[in-house]
């Protein structure tokens, strides 16, 4: 069951059962949040089915196709950034040449899925949540339920499926044109040859750190469906509400890249 | 057929219902009344379990709804049609699609079959030349006789309708009104219809109950319903223009 009674609990008095309190109420979401998640990975099954094939498509379309454009400047960008912070520092030991390396290893690892990560969580994210939100605070979730069609199978797992294709191949995206980029600037204000960028680029560009940086973006979109369903279906208050689980979504999306972004790095390196 | 048996709901400290008790029959149109915040809703809701009572019971025949697990109620609920007071329409989809639903969703009918039910029911409800409009290009009343084409779509044991011709003009709330009726004596459907409208639940009801205060004030026939001397009763009635004289007779 998606749609639950708002919990109203009494109100506590003193700080540290006003903080238990809290605490209790924190780790009941986090719960609920990842039963969100873990039921639409038990739906999975159904994504063969004729209907889920069209709606996984649709959600494909509006996850990867739709943000390309963003993906792009963003990538592009932020491989020109870091080849001009990464130049500066290297002019003054004369190691231009080595600009390719470091952007490689850089995008490779962190910069490509930690990238497209809060990119797709700031667009996809984010309108997930408020569409979710408005469809609970205009019943239609409650709709569904009645109809006995699960919402995480119908609405969740096509999402699910959608991110988990599109974030490995926008990250991978991401991390090649953050190369170009950086060849651009690298061969621009720096004037190093591409053919020297490229080679440089080419020796620190490993299987393990494409694997893992793959494996980060399938994380990170795994997560941001996660959260950002969750937030819209536990949507209360009308607009007022869908704006908070939108807003709350995305923070916690970008806190939740960044923590276990770090913790995905220790585990491999 | 639908038991509620000292059914109390409290959102907090709020009390909606209060220890309410009342029976629906089997092939029934029963009417819920009574002024806003008085629990008209909560009921309607608390039939399918989109609530659960705070204590009490709530039955459907032998199956008793507040402590059915959720694949139990998934076949409890194939057995309901809700039509929503916001028609509750999913925005990406035509009104063809929406009506087809859970059609696609819960039988295993060939598209033909279902294409036959859907524009069944749109014409029922006088949308057949809609179908392929998306509800943001409907008015709020076309965008509820859709919602009630989807809830009458799989020809239901009950039909709970919450608000049903609120927002709609006379002529279609008598449609709405004649459907009702129509779908009760054809299917034998036992219809719960939870409204503000006297005049419509004076002509469709069997029975009439009133809440107030999270109680129920008073069930009755229609024609005793508007001779009541219950005070809540009688303001209700009064401010809506219908005086202990008034005639009203089913399906008139």
């Amino acid at each position: 069951m998606i749609i639950r009674e708002p919990v109203i609990l009494p109100e506590r008095k003193g700080f540290l059962a006003k903080i238990g309190q809290k605490v209790v109420i924190l780790i009941g979401e986090a719960g609920r949040c990842a039963m969100v998640g873990i039921g639409a990975f038990a739906q999975m099954p159904h994504v063969f089915n004729k209907r889920s094939r069209g709606e996984v498509i649709r959600q494909l379309y509006i996850c990867a196709v739709k943000s390309l454009p963003v993906v792009t400047v963003v990538a592009f960008f932020i491989g020109m950034v870091l080849a001009l912070q990464i130049g500066i520092e290297l002019r003054h030991f004369n190691q231009e040449h080595l600009i390719g390396s470091v952007v490689m290893a850089t995008m490779l690892r962190e910069m490509g899925p930690f990238m497209s990560g809060l990119v797709i969580a700031a667009s996809v994210g984010a309108s997930m949540a408020a569409q979710m939100g408005t469809m609970t605070v205009n019943d239609e979730i409650a709709a569904l339920e009645i109809m006995s069609i699960n919402p995480l199978r119908f609405l969740v797992m096509p999402r699910m499926v959608a991110m988990i294709i599109a974030m490995p191949l926008l990250s991978f995206y991401t991390c090649m044109l953050g190369l170009v980029g950086g060849g651009v600037v690298g061969y621009t204000q720096f004037t190093v040859p591409l053919t020297v960028y490229w080679t440089n680029a080419m020796d620190f560009a490993n299987l393990r750190s494409f694997h893992v940086g793959l494996f980060k973006a399938t994380i990170f979109g795994i997560i941001i469906v996660t959260v950002s369903c969750y937030e819209g279906f536990t949507t209360t208050r009308g607009a007022v509400g869908v704006g908070h689980a939108t807003r709350t979504s995305v923070v916690l999306n970008f806190l939740l890249i960044l923590i276990v972004g770090y913790f995905v790095t220790r585990l491999f390196y | 057929m639908i038991r509620f048996e000292e059914v109390t709901k409290r959102f907090g400290q709020k009390v909606v219902l209060k220890n309410v008790s009342y029976e629906v029959s089997e092939g029934e149109i029963f009417c819920i009344v009574g002024p806003s915040g008085t629990g008209k809703s909560v009921s309607l809701k608390l039939m399918i379990k989109l609530l659960s009572p705070t204590s009490g019971r709530v039955c459907i025949g032998d199956d008793c709804v507040s402590s059915s697990w959720s694949k139990d109620l998934s076949v409890l609920r194939s057995r309901f049609g809700y039509l929503f007071q916001s028609a509750a329409l999913l925005a990406w989809m035509s009104v063809y699609e929406n009506v087809a639903l859970p059609l696609r969703e819960r039988t295993k009918l060939t598209d033909a079959e279902i294409r036959d039910k859907v524009m069944d029911a749109l014409e029922k409800v006088g949308l057949e030349n809609d179908a392929e409009t998306y509800p943001a290009d409907l008015s709020g009343g076309m965008q509820k006789r859709t919602g009630l084409a989807r809830a009458i779509v799989t020809e239901p044991e009950i039909l709970l309708y919450d608000e049903p011709t609120s927002g709609l003009d006379p002529v279609t709330s008598r449609m709405i009104d004649d459907l009702i009726v129509e779908l009760n004596e054809r299917l034998g459907t036992t219809s719960v219809v939870v409204t503000h409208d006297m005049h419509s639940a004076l002509s469709i009801a069997d029975r009439i109950a009133m809440l107030h205060g999270g109680r129920v004030a008073t069930i009755e026939a229609p024609q005793n319903f508007i001779k009541s001397e219950v005070p809540e009763v009688r303001s209700f009635l009064d401010a809506q223009y219908i005086t202990r004289k008034g005639v009203w007779e089913k399906g008139n």
